[in-house]
């Protein structure tokens, strides 16, 4: 029971992705070809989304969390060059297949044997990075 | 209920997916604390399949600490099935006319909407192309620490610099290889 909401967003969040078409391959060169606000409008709305939600939610609304710990915005790690090589990297790859982490879990639940391929190719990614780790600059 | 049905089966416009995506940091918070992002479920992946003897650093925590990352991706592969399997969208995507004649001069039909047949189906080469980019894409979000959810809506959205210099690299590095690789990709496939 602990498990169900995160569950049920993930559901949501899943739902959302084929939805929205952001799992879609098209979609994403339409995007980098800067041929339709379609993609640029949901990251957009997005953004404005979150950033009114957090403040909503730190400044008006619900104070605590499910568990009644108070709200704490968890901060990304100090860094530099991982953040921007890190990003140059799945960039390329992002261009060239067109789905990133979330559309990969939502594709491969549509049966998609390409984003199968793709996600055994990312697990293998996350492997080599846990292996040059510490010969990398951050 | 038609009017439902219809509404589940079409695609949803970027004012009303957009949103709901958005909505996916605050929601995550208030459950749990939790930062809205889904690509560290691969490294918990790596961490649950290494075996002892291997023992890469990076893999060697206790992944069960991180179950609900893993039930939330369970959730959005489940979700998937839902959007794009039992409410399937009956149309074909509603590209924008310069991206229609572009992927007609690509070569590239139009299919299911989601992945090129090409790149779908059961081939060598192409399983071979979506393994090599999903390596890039492993890579480098962890690497980065996150991807388009966990820097692009959360980072940003929750004011991190360091998502902002992430989501640079991330727009660079696609625009170079959709410009200059992906176009001369379709032409080995023919």
């Amino acid at each position: 029971m602990r498990f169900l909401p995160y569950f049920l967003a993930g559901l949501a969040f899943g739902f959302v992705m084929i939805k929205s078409e952001a799992a879609s391959w098209y979609r994403i060169m339409e995007m980098f070809y800067f041929q339709s606000f379609h993609m640029f409008g949901i990251m957009m709305s997005a953004i404005a989304t979150g950033l009114t939600g957090v403040i909503l939610l730190k400044r008006f609304w619900h104070p605590r969390t499910l568990d009644g710990e108070s709200i704490v915005i968890p901060q990304k790690a100090p860094g530099r060059y991982n953040y921007l090589f890190g990003g140059l990297i799945f960039g390329l790859g992002w261009g060239i297949i067109g789905l990133c982490p979330g559309p990969i879990f939502s594709l491969v639940g549509m049966g998609s044997v390409g984003a199968l391929a793709a996600l055994a190719g990312a697990l293998h990614g996350t492997w080599l990075y846990g292996l040059a780790k510490n010969r990398l600059p951050h | 209920m038609n009017t439902l049905l219809a509404w589940l089966h079409a695609p949803w416009p970027w004012y009303v997916s957009g949103p709901l995506i958005g909505a996916m940091v605050p929601l995550m918070l208030w459950i749990g604390n939790r930062s809205f992002g889904i690509s560290n479920n691969l490294r918990h992946l790596c961490a649950i399949v290494q075996p002892r003897a291997v023992g890469v650093d990076f893999f060697q925590y206790n992944w069960r600490e991180h179950s609900w990352s893993l039930v939330f991706a369970g959730g959005a592969v489940l979700g998937g099935f839902f959007a794009g399997v039992v409410f399937a969208n009956p149309q074909p995507i509603n590209l924008s006319i310069d991206a229609l004649t572009m992927f007609s001069y690509w070569n590239v039909p139009i299919g299911g909407g989601f992945l090129p047949p090409v790149l779908f189906d059961f081939n060598w080469l192409s399983l071979l192309v979506m393994f090599g980019g999903g390596v890039m894409v492993g890579f480098g979000t962890r690497y980065a620490s996150g991807c388009t959810s966990g820097h692009a809506i959360t980072g940003l959205s929750t004011l991190q610099p360091q998502s902002l210099l992430a989501v640079f690299g991330i727009f660079a590095g696609g625009l170079f290889s959709a410009h200059v690789i992906t176009p001369h990709l379709f032409s080995i496939f023919w």
